[in-house]
């Protein structure tokens, strides 16, 4: 039934035969594009969320459109074009300079275009958690006469991390998810590497579930790492029921 | 800018879109209708049936839809030549086509994730109207279909067009497994023609326009709907 190139307990091993250390670095790969995109992504969203707050309407329109395209088009197609296009850009860009044309960094790329993605979801998460920090609390603190740096670091920012959280939680499991898509453009991420052993040891199932349950993994232990930062940063607050 | 190949791959790219919906349509149905049980019995079942639909839930909310598609088209596709005589049974063609295991791992996706949805709303739905319902004398399959199932829909109803725009961008994955819907129809293009972009952005506006029009049109339903608030 199975035509496997080597017995599995082979297969399953580190070493030159086994793929268990390349699934190993895959799962690293992956949680590094992952963590470095969410990083990127989330300081995209800060500014994109001060922008579409207090920004100009000019800015606003900007922000707006980019919100918008980028959670209507499906991520793969969105990948796909920013990859390409940037990649290709850039040669471009360079070439008219004089420079040589450059081997864009693979892990570079990925974490780039997940992360303008994950930006456009993550002004939107970000901007509902700073309307929802009461006004009175913003203007106590302009009060105090605190600088606009000031009223954020000390007032809007730690109030508004408890409505953030949630909705930051699940942008970091779709982004884990997310990085799977750039098994389509080839990397070295879980998913591709996954994609390799199945196709050279011919257990197609065993490595597909291998990798499900090692993308669980990361879902479940991020899971309990969110729901203790809720509680941490939701100390001092009411309990709710 | 080259747009000359457009006019030559009009009838590729309709076709491409009516395999797109009909991914999309039939995940959304199917994976609805087994969203039911698995919210319920979540909900109100027995252990042995409470525990696997969680699991469920979990391993698809958990893991990626590409590794899921690909479990299912790969892994489980590759146990199907090994059953003696089946190449030339009339299953064979279905068996073979990569459409089949993306509608089937579509629907699983859409009912693991609904299914979670469905479980929060039948929990939504207020206690005294069940216990009014079962105090007029309804059995509990009556007072699931008249009362707790519709109240739970229209509970979910808000949710069910972001549900399903995400359903949508979820379909461009199908390629990976030789479906010619939109994306496969512009990854033909590209090997045809060379060109990269316009074909790329060319669904991307196709993919925006969809979820324009899903969008409208459940905003439309819930106004069909009338809810006291």
């Amino acid at each position: 039934m199975f035509l496997a190139a080597a017995p599995l307990s082979e297969l399953l091993s580190f070493g030159d035969k086994g793929y268990l250390d390349e699934l190993m670095w895959g799962a690293f790969a992956t949680l590094q594009i992952s963590f470095l995109g969410y990083a990127f992504g989330c300081l995209l969203g800060l500014f994109g969320a001060i922008g579409k707050l207090s920004g100009s309407s000019f800015t606003k329109n900007i922000l707006g459109g980019y919100t918008t395209l980028f959670r209507a088009i499906p991520e793969l197609v969105l990948i796909m074009l920013i990859y390409y296009a940037g990649t290709n850009g850039l040669n471009q860009l360079l070439m008219s300079l004089g420079f040589e044309p450059i081997q864009i960094n693979q892990l570079l790329a990925a974490v780039f275009v997940l992360g303008f993605v994950q930006g456009a979801y993550s002004t939107e998460v970000l901007r509902a958690a700073i309307l929802a920090v009461p006004i009175g609390q913003v203007e106590a603190a302009k009060a105090y006469g605190m600088s606009s740096y000031q009223q954020f670091r000390r007032v809007v920012l730690p109030a508004m991390l408890p409505y953030a959280i949630p909705g930051l939680a699940n942008l970091w499991l779709n982004i884990t998810k997310d990085s799977a898509l750039i098994a389509v453009i080839g990397s070295s991420e879980l998913a591709n590497v996954t994609r390799i052993a199945a196709g050279g040891s011919k257990l197609y199932l065993v490595f597909y579930l291998l990798a499900a349950l090692i993308y669980l993994v990361i879902s479940m232990v991020s899971d309990q790492f969110f729901a203790w930062l809720e509680r941490r940063v939701r100390r001092g607050q009411p309990k709710l029921a | 800018m080259n747009w000359e190949w457009l006019p030559h791959y009009i009838p590729l790219l309709i076709h491409g879109l009516y395999l797109t919906l009909v991914l999309l349509v039939s995940s959304v149905v199917i994976g609805g209708i087994l969203a039911v049980p698995i919210g319920l019995v979540q909900v109100t079942g027995p252990w042995y049936l409470k525990l696997p639909a969680k699991a469920f839930c979990s391993f698809i909310r958990g893991t990626p839809l590409l590794i899921q598609l690909w479990l299912i088209y790969y892994g489980i596709g590759s146990l199907f030549p090994g059953i003696p005589g089946i190449r030339t049974s009339f299953l064979w063609p279905i068996l073979r086509e990569g459409f089949y295991y993306a509608v089937l791992a579509f629907s699983l996706s859409f009912a693991g994730y609904e299914g979670e949805v469905m479980r929060g709303a039948f929990l939504g739905v207020p206690r005294g109207e069940l216990e009014a319902a079962r105090a007029i004398g309804m059995s509990p399959w009556k007072v699931l279909m008249r009362v707790w199932l519709p109240r739970a829909v229209r509970l979910v109803l808000p949710t069910l067009a972001g549900e399903i725009v995400g359903q949508l961008k979820s379909t461009p994955l199908a390629f990976t497994v030789t479906v010619m819907d939109l994306m496969g129809a512009r990854a033909k293009i590209s090997s045809d023609t060379y060109i990269m972009y316009e074909p790329l952005i060319f669904i991307a506006i196709i993919y925006m326009i969809l979820t324009f029009f899903i969008t409208r049109a459940f905003n439309y339903l819930e106004r069909l709907v009338p809810q006291r608030r």
